[in-house]
């Protein structure tokens, strides 16, 4: 790695560090004016009410309140549940169910990636076939078919009718129990990708350079090997951007569907309960998972496309 | 010149495309022959089918695209036996023309450098790979023989630029790499699909030398396809003037230029464009090339010929030699004995004469 990607990622950490704090700035000030509080129950008198707001600082002003939400986070502290398991530390609530939300939704991505890419390529290679037809059906399919729904499919027919799977996420069996859930994900990328992935590909065929890499003799198999497929990929990276997010909020209803103890199924139970911490913390962890996804999207992409990497190159 | 070694013989080629449209007889008996180390160019319009023929040498149709009829004929000594070979490129299979004839016998240079090279790949990577995957040579050998090329087609900090990607390069360095590819596996012929007309007019110029240069040095064939007759007459032997998917004139460059027979020809030359012409505007040859995806009954060019004879319209003209030339030949009836004497017009005429005088 030279000097001037190196500057570039400082600069992208930079930037992507700003954006988080924009971030927790703005679902901070969102949060404040939602309706209602953490403390809605009707028995609390309001002296009681008052008091609990002064215990966790709520009656201080909105920026003193963000100040020090600021800088507490920066020390790892970011506050206790106000009601999903009062008190309890968010840090402690949120931290187990990190792993599962994420190894499901990478496991998702990788999966749908790998397979899309290659259905994708497939289906360009024998354009205008029942095979290319037939695939064009499944992305359509895969991109119109919400996850939940597969999700439920799956259930009944893997969970109820031939029980292969868990139907509610066992955490003794955490392997078995991500299986269904990790498909039903996928089954969006895979389209997303593969439509994609298809289009370049078809694309990329008909370029002038690869006319040139037939002239030079080299077979088929070469020829979309060393000249195709990189130049297919390239902009096929730039899509998983935006999958990642629909596969985060697909991923919202399919942990309560699954019952898997993950961070989607938190988040929503915080909002019913207004449990601003955990709202807050939940969210701001997507947040710097989709910063760091498109940074690390950027940063290949330079790696894998030479028009994109900066600096003369020499 | 009885000792030229007559490299490519192409007869009575028929090539039709599947369309959604029907079936277009895009070439329709196009004889040619290419000898060792002269140039001929394919001039016409748009469509009058000078790329499909020599993608057709290529093996490189379209997959629409069927070889209906015809030889093309591809002779060499072999490089061990110095045996004398000869094969029909028409008949061969995909996999024999993939290792035998492109990049290692006949190359190409194509007509955009800015889109032709791949953008993910260093240009040295680009021209050893050839030379490697059709000899096996080793990463060093190609190494040093890339850099030859690439100073061979006056690429300076060779090496440097071996390392770069072809966006760092300008159109007419570019070109001069596609050029270095084109000869990375020494071919015998090279088909220069309109190598200049992506290119600034200053870097035409130099294009163009750099390949005949280069032909000189190595002996090669060359084919050029052009509609500008300007690069055909700086570079080329012979001319070829295609037409709706025929050759309609044939013959040396002064035979062409001077004494041009054909009325398309004689359309195609009044169309240049030209400094010191007395007219406000430019000629064009009046109507469109007709469809081939239909019968073309007589001259194909008889619609749009102002000369054209009753018999243009019903009968295919034969290729007539023009007296006194053996290289000359014209498919017009106005070539026939019987023809009444249709000149050209006095305008072109007017203006061959001033460029046989600047010829001179």
């Amino acid at each position: 790695m030279n000097k001037s990607t190196m500057k570039y990622i400082g600069k992208r950490l930079l930037i992507s560090a700003i954006t988080l704090v924009i971030i927790v700035a703005v679902l901070f000030l969102m949060l404040k004016l939602m309706p209602g509080t953490p403390f809605n129950d009707e028995k609390l008198t309001e002296a009681q009410k008052l008091a609990i707001y002064a215990k966790y600082g709520l009656d201080q002003p909105f920026f003193v309140q963000f100040f020090n939400y600021m800088k507490n986070m920066l020390t790892g502290d970011f506050g206790v549940s106000f009601g999903i398991v009062r008190n309890m530390q968010v840090s402690d609530l949120v931290g187990p169910r990190i792993l599962i939300s994420f190894g499901i939704g990478i496991a998702a991505v990788i999966l749908g990636t790998v397979i899309g890419v290659l259905l994708g390529i497939y289906a360009a290679l024998h354009k205008n076939t029942l095979a290319d037809t037939l695939a064009t059906i499944f992305s359509v399919l895969g991109v119109s078919v919400p996850s939940f729904v597969l999700g439920l499919l799956l259930l009944l027919l893997l969970g109820v009718t031939i029980p292969v799977f868990p139907i509610l996420y066992e955490s003794s069996h955490p392997l078995r129990s991500s299986v269904l859930p990790v498909i039903a994900l996928s089954f969006g990328v895979i389209a997303n990708v593969a439509r994609f992935t298809r289009s370049e590909m078809i694309s990329v065929l008909a370029s002038d350079y690869i006319a040139l890499a037939e002239a030079k003799g080299l077979d088929r198999t070469t020829i979309i090997r060393k000249h195709a497929f990189r130049n297919t990929l390239i902009p096929v990276i730039t899509i998983l951007g935006p999958i990642l997010v629909n596969l985060m909020t697909g991923s919202m209803v399919l942990e309560q569907i699954f019952s898997i103890p993950g961070l989607g199924r938190l988040l929503v139970e915080g909002i019913t309960v207004n449990d601003y911490n955990v709202v807050l913390a939940v969210s701001f962890l997507y947040s710097v998972l989709y910063v760091v996804m498109m940074l690390i999207i950027d940063i290949s992409y330079g790696i894998i496309d030479p028009r994109i990497r900066l600096g003369k190159g020499d | 010149m009885a000792d030229r070694e007559r490299i490519l013989k192409i007869r009575d080629l028929n090539i039709s495309f599947t369309t959604d449209h029907g079936k277009i007889n895009a070439i329709r008996g196009v004889n040619l022959d290419l000898y060792k180390g002269e140039t001929i160019a394919i001039v016409g319009e748009s469509g009058s089918g000078k790329s499909v023929t020599t993608k057709a040498v290529m093996g490189i149709l379209a997959s629409n695209g069927t070889i209906d009829s015809g030889v093309i004929e591809y002779s060499w000594n072999d490089e061990n036996t110095g045996e004398h070979k000869t094969v029909d490129i028409a008949q061969l299979s995909e996999k024999d023309l993939q290792k035998e004839i492109r990049g290692r016998k006949i190359a190409m240079v194509f007509q955009d450098p800015m889109t032709s090279l791949n953008p993910t790949m260093t240009i040295g990577k680009q021209v050893m790979e050839p030379m490697i995957y059709h000899y096996g040579k080793s990463k060093e050998e190609a190494y040093k023989k890339t850099l030859e090329l690439l100073e061979l087609v006056g690429i300076t900090d060779a090496e440097k630029r071996m390392k770069n990607y072809p966006h760092q390069l300008s159109g007419g360095m570019r070109q001069r790499v596609v050029i270095a590819i084109a000869l990375s596996c020494d071919p015998y012929v090279l088909i220069c699909d309109e190598p200049t007309t992506a290119l600034d007019v200053t870097i035409q110029a130099k294009i163009l030398e750099l390949i005949q240069d280069i032909q000189k040095k190595k002996n090669l064939s060359v084919i050029y396809i052009t509609h500008d007759l300007g690069v055909v007459a700086k570079v080329a032997d012979y001319v070829n003037v295609m037409y709706a998917g025929k050759i309609v004139e044939t013959g040396l460059i002064d035979e062409v230029y001077y004494d041009p027979r054909h009325p398309y020809t004689w359309g195609l030359l009044s169309a240049m464009p030209d400094l010191d012409t007395d007219d406000d505007e430019l000629y064009t040859i009046p109507g469109t090339p007709p469809n081939l995806a239909y019968r073309v009954d007589g001259d194909a060019f008889a619609p749009r010929n102002q000369f054209a004879l009753n018999i243009d319209l019903r009968v295919e003209p034969p290729m007539f030699d023009v007296p006194g030339s053996s290289t000359h030949k014209v498919a017009s009836w106005l070539m026939h004995p019987n023809a009444p004497d249709v000149k050209m017009p006095e305008a072109l005429k007017n203006r061959i004469e001033k460029m046989k005088k600047e010829g001179e």
